[in-house]
């Protein structure tokens, strides 16, 4: 179980308890939280699940794939440095209290 | 020139502002809750339109993810709630509203009604119908064409939710009685499930009736290097094999198929994967202009003014008239956009490079662009190494592009051709020679 924190591009946030596997892009669908579209089902094939992770809280994920930084440069949102693809975060319990934003655009 | 909006009726006479009295306006009414059918409803919606709008889904579950089906949900990773593509209070908060279990029986086009199998009518000033496609049944002795009933036990297919459940049950059934998986048909469905069940420790034998797997969408060598990864991984793939009949035992339960050879391929299950046919039946029941699919245009307009279709259903007119029907995520969620739009009285034609993707293993195949007429070939990086593109070209010109575990290049393909640029094959099978440059700048 995660407790992962969905901050909407207007400032709408919502906290969610995710069981362990899921991941936050299907988190983000399930809890009807808007500004994540996943697309693809989560198959790192679409680019419309990005989000910034909280900074400080980087070194607790998995490093991206090389497929998923090459998918991020497809992203509509600008990109940064603590860009991810939510369907690439599974939740643990190392990932409990993080903090995503969601970009104003996905597509 | 303004095109007429296909709510001239409701639009127009309540403008200024989209102000419908809701009462009056019947809005729009959507026919499938899949990806062409959400994606259109919240289309509609980002682009103002502010009318009522009604999905009508055929199956009880809220709008859900397919692709997983084949992949993920059959090797029991996920949960139904993870496929989840909406929530439905996520729609409503948009008001859309979502009607699950609708069996839609016919479209009356003068009157602007839809008539439900549960004996009401629906009004409408705009139709889409987002309704799919099912999956081609064998014409054999033991899996007829015929009432489900009358199918062998054991012989499935894969489309929805309760195809994909159903499926998973049997593929733990032969787990556990350590029987084998048949795969009739070397497509994407037939592939990926074959790979789903190795993972699964089962043993699959994949019969294609054509000399090569995947052959209507892919070159000749990337169908060997197909068949190689799923030889290598164990699985019996036989080419050309020409199916007689599938044979049961006495209960009635699948036993695997007889082939016009003589020799016989045993299976516990059966999956039939063999393509799938546009769901027309109501479109062309109503009249609308049907070939092999509801024929639209690139806006998704189809032969009446009223009427959108996009995704699966459709078969799209090109500007040379012929007809292209693509079954993909992206051209349901491409059209999709296309015909709110077209609804709104905007144009804006499907023009995007369709794309597609498959994952079989630890390959993840990316294709861009339509290969077909393709008459020379570049292949960059090395089939060996399980990561390269092979870059199909007519003449000079570049048609499409097929990684495999190359994303890079994938979305590099779908700028290119998005361009119109074409690298020549010498550039395309250079990996020093960066295709970026070739983009136009900005």
């Amino acid at each position: 179980m995660a407790q992962i924190t969905y901050i909407e591009a207007h400032g709408q946030s919502t906290t969610v308890d995710l069981p362990e596997g899921w991941n936050l892009m299907q988190g983000a669908i399930a809890n009807g939280i808007e500004g994540i579209l996943g697309e693809c089902g989560g198959s790192c094939a679409c680019a419309t699940c990005h989000c910034y992770v909280d900074e400080s809280r980087l070194p607790d994920l998995a490093a991206p794939s090389q497929t998923e930084l090459d998918m991020l440069e497809h992203v509509a949102a600008e990109r940064r440095p603590n860009s991810r693809l939510a369907c690439q975060l599974k939740a643990t319990v190392r990932l409990d209290g993080l903090v995503l934003h969601l970009p104003a655009t996905q597509e | 020139m303004i095109p007429p909006s296909l709510l001239a009726s409701s639009l127009i006479e309540s403008s200024p502002g989209l102000q419908a009295d809701a009462s009056s306006d019947p809005g729009v009414l959507i026919v499938g809750a899949g990806q062409a059918g959400v994606q259109t409803a919240e289309a509609l919606r980002s682009g103002g339109y502010s009318g009522p709008i009604t999905l009508l889904g055929e199956e009880p579950h809220a709008p859900y993810h397919r692709p997983p089906l084949s992949k993920a949900w059959l090797c029991g990773e996920l949960q139904a709630a993870q496929l989840l593509m909406r929530a439905p209070e996520a729609l409503a908060r948009k008001g859309i509203a979502l009607r699950l279990g609708v069996c839609v029986q016919a479209i009356d086009r003068a009157q602007r009604r839809l008539h439900l199998a549960d004996g009401s009518a629906l009004p409408y000033a705009a139709l889409v119908l987002a309704t799919g496609a099912s999956p081609r049944t064998l014409a054999l002795p033991g899996a007829p064409a015929a009432p489900a009933a009358q199918q062998a036990a054991g012989v499935l297919s894969l489309r929805g939710l309760d195809d994909a459940s159903a499926l998973a049950a049997s593929l733990a059934d032969c787990q556990r009685r350590a029987q084998p998986l048949l795969v009739i048909g070397g497509g994407f469905i037939g592939l990926e499930v074959a790979a789903s069940a190795r993972k699964l420790g089962l043993e699959v034998t994949v019969l294609e009736a054509a000399p090569r797997l995947l052959g209507r969408v892919l070159a000749p060598a990337l169908s060997d290097w197909f068949a190689e990864l799923h030889r290598r991984h164990g699985v019996q793939v036989r080419l050309g094999a020409q199916l007689a009949a599938l044979e049961t035992g006495p209960d009635g339960q699948v036993l695997g198929a007889r082939l016009a050879d003589g020799s016989f391929c045993p299976g516990a299950a059966v999956l039939v994967g063999i393509g799938v046919q546009a769901n027309d039946a109501l479109a062309q029941a109503a009249g609308l202009e049907c070939e092999r699919g509801i024929v639209v245009d690139a806006c998704g307009r189809s032969s009446d003014a009223h009427i959108c279709a996009a995704g699966d259903c459709t078969a799209r007119r090109l500007p040379d008239g012929t007809l292209l029907r693509l079954e993909s995520v992206h051209n349901a969620t491409e059209q999709a956009k296309s015909v709110a739009a077209a609804i709104l009285g905007q144009e804006r034609p499907f023009t995007a490079t369709p794309w597609f993707w498959s994952e079989q293993y630890d390959k993840k195949l990316q294709m861009a662009g339509l290969s077909a007429g393709a008459d020379q070939w570049a292949l960059r990086g090395a089939m060996d190494d399980g990561a390269f593109s092979l870059y199909h070209f007519r003449g000079q010109r570049l048609l499409a592009v097929d990684s495999v575990n190359a994303t890079r290049e994938h979305l590099q393909a779908r700028k290119l051709l998005d361009a119109g640029v074409s690298p020549t094959p010498a550039q395309a099978a250079d990996p020093a020679f960066d295709l970026g440059i070739l983009l136009p700048s900005g």
